[in-house]
């Protein structure tokens, strides 16, 4: 095994449980909700870049652009009508309606588009690569890894540079003080979901170029961007990225060593991390 | 017409009945204090008027316009600002962040900015990075205020001002309130401190268990009377 070799492709594919996570993460952060429905948004929006790619024949970075604000879109409504009437003080329900959500979404997608697995072709940047001294690396993963970086960089600017940020913070902090500044929560709310699921179609894109998908996988993804957000601290998203990158290093060494054991080595990987850091690696100073 | 005014307002807390038909009007310009022990409903009709809590549309007028059953956000886009019980500065943004929320997604005419908080409060531009709850709870009061006044109120309600703070912190905080008024606000104090209330309100408003008990210009008010509506005749 050339260790060199592993660990920096177990780093980009961080990247790709970073962007996976990011949206998870700015949702869970601002109104303390729980979207198990999560990875089957990835899952459907990476169905909808497919069908915009077969469809009108654009490449899957055009198609992005246009499923980017449809996901807004979605995620926007998603909140106002079904997910704002779920949150309260029992954190039951939203739970129980994203849970469902979830089992519809695989479902749906299931009946529209059957079980086969499918990939959305990239064209040359599938099998892309640039040659760093001994290492080989993907475009593609490289891609990925750098769209991470830059939507935690776009999203830690909007959350701590504009209105839009501190409105969400402040209601993160306390919706009804916000409510007296003028803050409709709910309605932040909405925006705040509607950036998660613009982001999960930025993840989606890089999930679907990558390998197979099919209706099944999107639980296993949201496992992936719950444990990047648990190991990097709730409410940082730089330990969301660091977070990711540890679990992808440990599959990717796991996989490396035994095929059979990627997916536990992440799982052990997190654990551990646990153990050392039972608040991850930058928590928050207040919870 | 008074510029904010109270018709038989009730307020409930699922079963439990807060207010009994309080009955109060602030006119434009004027500044007054509604004291009372504690349970007394003082903050019950604060929290009603700012829209945290509803009521019948028509229990609350501004301007003679029904505002009873409206939200927070709602009264806020109206120009009622509070300053809430206890503070309630946001734990994550800076003190000038927390200044910043006070005038979000409103247009910033008025006397009231950045800089001139910083002029009324100017301890508060020394620490401006700091998190806002890592102030002295005076401080902290003062970015409440400063808070409250960044939307350019025209009515500017007060919930416990003195709350927790020392005497002498409270005078600090009490001398802003002159500037406040030349700057316009109308303004409404509930205090448990009879004596500031007495000292800044034009008038007074004793509260007992629900209802106003005793109402008039300080100056024509008895320390007895006072005492009676505010702890009950047979205290």
């Amino acid at each position: 095994m050339n260790w060199a070799d592993t660990i920096l492709q177990g780093a980009l594919l961080g990247g790709l449980y970073a962007l996976f996570a990011a949206g998870l993460s700015l949702v869970f952060g601002i109104m303390r909700l729980v979207n198990l429905a999560h990875g089957d948004l990835i899952v459907l929006a990476a169905y909808l870049i497919l069908v915009l790619v077969s469809t009108l024949g654009l490449h899957p970075f055009l198609a992005v652009l246009i499923a980017m604000p449809v996901m807004f879109a979605a995620g926007w409504l998603l909140q106002s009508y079904v997910l704002n009437r779920t949150l309260g003080p029992d954190i039951l329900p939203p739970l129980l309606v994203t849970f469902g959500l979830s089992v519809v979404l695989q479902n749906g997608l299931l009946q529209a588009s059957s079980a086969d697995s499918r990939r959305i072709p990239s064209g040359v940047l599938e099998t892309a690569s640039v040659a760093i001294g001994p290492l080989t690396i993907g475009v593609m993963p490289m891609l990925t890894f750098a769209s991470a970086v830059a939507v935690i960089l776009i999203l830690n600017r909007v959350l701590y540079g504009t209105e839009l940020g501190r409105a969400f913070r402040a209601t993160s902090d306390d919706a009804v003080t916000a409510g007296l500044m003028g803050i409709k929560p709910h309605r932040t709310f909405a925006v705040a979901t509607g950036i998660a699921m613009a982001i999960v179609a930025i993840a989606a894109v890089f999930l679907g170029t990558r390998a197979n998908f099919d209706p099944t996988i999107g639980p296993a993804r949201l496992i992936y961007a719950f444990e990047a957000v648990i190991m990097g601290g709730l409410g940082s998203l730089w330990g969301t990225l660091a977070g990711g990158v540890v679990l992808g290093v440990a599959q990717t060494i796991g996989g490396a060593i035994n095929p059979e054991w990627q997916i536990l080595a992440g799982h052990v990987a997190f654990v551990l991390v646990l153990l050392v850091r039972p608040r991850g690696f930058f928590p928050r100073a207040v919870d | 017409m008074a510029l904010l005014a109270t018709h038989g307002l009730t307020a409930f807390y699922r079963d439990f009945q807060a207010l009994f038909g309080v009955d109060l009007t602030l006119e434009a310009g004027e500044t007054i204090a509604i004291v009372g022990a504690n349970g007394a409903g003082k903050s019950t009709l604060m929290r009603s008027i700012s829209g945290v809590l509803r009521n019948g549309a028509d229990q609350i007028l501004f301007e003679g316009r029904p505002i009873g059953a409206m939200s927070a956000p709602e009264v806020m886009g109206l120009g009622i600002a509070m300053v809430p019980e206890g503070r309630k500065l946001f734990p994550s943004l800076s003190v000038e962040e927390n200044l910043l929320i006070g005038r979000y997604g409103r247009a910033t005419d008025g006397p009231w900015s950045l800089e001139t908080i910083y002029q009324l409060f100017p301890v508060l531009k020394e620490r401006r990075n700091t998190p806002g709850t890592a102030l002295s709870g005076g401080q902290q009061q003062m970015v409440a205020i400063g808070r409250a006044l960044m939307s350019n109120p025209r009515v500017l309600l007060c919930d416990e001002l003195s709350l927790g703070l020392a005497p002498i912190i409270i005078k600090d905080i009490y001398a802003a309130f002159p500037a406040i008024r030349n700057s316009g606000a109308s303004i409404a104090i509930v205090e448990q401190d009879i004596g500031q209330a007495m000292k800044v309100a034009d008038r007074l408003y004793c509260m007992m268990e629900g209802r106003v008990t005793l109402t008039g210009r300080p100056a024509e008010l008895s320390r007895d009377a006072i005492h009676a509506a505010y702890f009950g005749a047979h205290a």
